[in-house]
């Protein structure tokens, strides 16, 4: 059994492209889960008439049957042709290029905020176990898990946009320094969320591997405690948050979309938001899409992580 | 791909003797507290309306949106319509939809955990690889879709969820039935030839009871997580409902003039799903005590 990553991270990629097709049918069956007749789903506001009506079947080739119509539409999603907005018919592509980039600052300035704070803050509940630091660290948690991105959003809105004057309210800012500002508030709030869940993965993780006697050991060896946590205890514990890594990023999309609608950001969530409203079928498709491919590229790219970190765990194992 | 490791790996009592024989710590005053709030929000879901000081639905055109006065403590919002009244009557919908998601998808993997654990075979196998596939979705944003193309509002809402939430709980509760599938109890019925059936129901299904229960809370909270998120972006509930997604949908455009009319619901979703968690990580606790 050849055992390389190399070989490991290419096994996983074959067995991927079924899953992805799969998930392309689904994707392209949303027309047809539309209520009506696709043809006027794809009409949008435009004028219906007979005219415009037989165009729209003889472009997206409404006559054939539907695996036909399938084939066809996903080999123009190869050549990365996902067709043209109802609305305005601009290109799905443009349209989500254009607002990706936004998308992916807040992720990452969001998940900088959740692990950020929520590695450490599990880490030092851990620590105090038992005690009133550790159940208010749990207490914070708590309402992180429970409170969507939406309420938090309105909450830091009111308190430090509107209250405070601290952060603007509304708009993504120019140059990269007042874009960092704008989104902070945003940030905070996708970030919350998400931080909840990494405070209750860590500091459960923590707690069980202090436990260990490789850490009374360490402790009766005269090591500092810093020394145990960082050297010895972390790359153990940490092992639970990057399995639950994917868990995360879900958390992170879901968020993202309802931030984006709180502060009118115009990302790729709020796009789609748009575009579910006006049922504008070519662009949920390409959204759905390009999210799909990228939850199942990550859900790869975790477990290589996964593996990489925790030489333990053979590539032999983790199967697809 | 690995995905057991994401599945909360606490102990699961061998039995419910076991259990039992720990004598319980005391209850913590967070659970009495939120145990309070709980039963407070589901007198308002079945009274809401004989409690409000207002019809939630009465306009007063001419106020239009105002900030807390004594008239209306938590001010009107753009219609005129009473805030608070609005808050307390919105309790039904926040609290009936995540009651039917969260028995609905345990009902269904509780049956599919079941045959899966205990019979195995390839229903077994069919049904994890469904799990798997569902694993690696994110659930919320398909809701989202699928209730945004599809349409038919909260109910449509409702059944997504159902169907959502049942690939996680499937995995709970087959686990939970592995572990008890070569306990003593079980061979000695087996031994007896007692029908499958029974001993699945009748046997296994009590002892992985109290577990269920707990991971039921859990989900309550998180589906009234969701709810509310899809109500918040026009999703779900028809406008004009009193639900509380809704009402900070509708109202984050007057933050300036009454800011108690977004706060409020979004306090109320906070708060509820706060303390129904905290009950079911209690919950969760004391029935994985070792």
């Amino acid at each position: 059994m050849n055992r390389s990553l190399p070989s490991y991270v290419l096994r996983r990629l074959l067995v991927a492209i079924p899953l992805l097709l799969l998930i392309s049918l689904g994707v392209f069956a949303l027309v047809n889960l539309a209520p009506g007749d696709p043809a006027r789903s794809l009409l949008g506001s435009r004028q219906s008439s007979p005219e415009t009506l037989a165009a729209i079947r003889e472009q997206y080739h409404l006559d054939e049957p539907f695996v036909v119509q399938y084939l066809i539409w996903l080999r123009q999603v190869f050549v990365w042709d996902l067709g043209r907005s109802i609305q305005g018919s601009e290109l799905v592509t443009t349209m989500i290029l254009q607002r990706l980039p936004l998308t992916i600052f807040l992720g990452l300035y969001g998940s900088l905020v959740a692990l950020g704070l929520g590695i450490p803050l599990g880490i030092l509940a851990a620590y105090r176990h038992g005690s009133e630091v550790d159940r208010g660290v749990v207490t914070l948690g708590v309402i992180g898990v429970s409170a969507p991105a939406f309420a938090t959003g309105i909450f830091l809105l009111y308190v430090f946009g509107v209250y405070l004057g601290w952060f603007p309210i509304f708009g993504q800012g120019e140059g990269p320094l007042d874009q960092v500002w704008h989104l902070t508030l945003p940030a905070i709030a996708l970030g919350f969320t998400v931080m909840g869940l990494v405070i209750k993965i860590t500091r459960a993780s923590m707690i069980e591997e202090l436990q260990k006697d490789y850490v009374a050991f360490a402790r009766a060896r005269g090591l500092t405690s810093r020394r145990i946590t960082t050297s010895y205890v972390l790359r153990n514990a940490l092992i639970p948050v990057v399995t639950a890594a994917g868990l995360i990023v879900v958390g992170l999309l879901t968020g993202a979309v309802l931030v984006e609608v709180t502060f009118g950001l115009p990302g790729l969530g709020s796009l789609l938001v748009t575009s579910v409203t006006q049922r504008d079928l070519p662009v949920i498709q390409g959204i759905v899409l390009i999210l799909a491919i990228f939850i199942v590229l990550m859900h790869i790219g975790i477990d290589v992580l996964y593996t990489l970190i925790d030489p333990r765990i053979r590539f032999g194992r983790v199967e697809a | 791909m690995k995905l057991e490791e994401t599945v909360p790996s606490a102990s699961i009592p061998s039995s419910i003797g076991e259990a039992a024989l720990v004598r319980p710590r005391r209850t913590p005053v967070t659970v009495w507290i939120a145990m309070a709030f709980v039963a407070m929000a589901i007198v308002c879901a079945a009274f809401g309306r004989q409690i409000a000081p207002y019809p939630p639905n009465e306009q007063d055109l001419l106020l239009g949106d105002s900030p807390p006065s004594a008239e209306h403590w938590a001010g009107t919002d753009l219609l005129g319509r009473d805030v608070l009244s609005r808050t307390i009557v919105g309790a039904r919908t926040a609290l009936v939809g995540p009651a039917v998601v969260a028995a609905g998808a345990f009902a269904i993997a509780t049956i599919l955990g079941l045959w899966g654990g205990y019979v195995g075979g390839a229903t077994d196998s069919l049904v994890m690889r469904w799990v798997d596939f569902m694993f690696a979705l994110p659930g919320p944003l398909i809701a989202i879709v699928i209730v945004g193309v599809v349409g038919g509002g909260f109910w449509t809402a409702v059944a997504v969820l159902v169907v959502l939430f049942t690939a996680p709980d499937t995995r709970i509760v087959r686990s939970a039935v592995l572990e008890q599938r070569p306990l003593p109890y079980i061979e000695a019925a087996r031994t007896l030839g007692i029908p499958r059936r029974r001993i699945m129901f009748r046997h296994i299904f009590p002892n992985i009871l109290p577990l269920i229960a707990a991971y039921v809370v859990l989900d309550f909270a998180f589906a009234l997580v969701s709810l509310a998120a899809l109500s918040f972006l026009g999703l779900g509930v028809p406008p004009g409902t009193p639900d509380w997604g809704r009402m900070l949908f509708e109202n984050r455009t007057i933050l300036l003039t009454n800011p108690m009319a977004a706060l409020l619901p979004a306090a109320a979703i906070v708060v509820t799903a706060a303390c129904i968690n905290i009950i079911g990580d209690w919950t969760y606790e004391r029935m994985s005590a070792r």
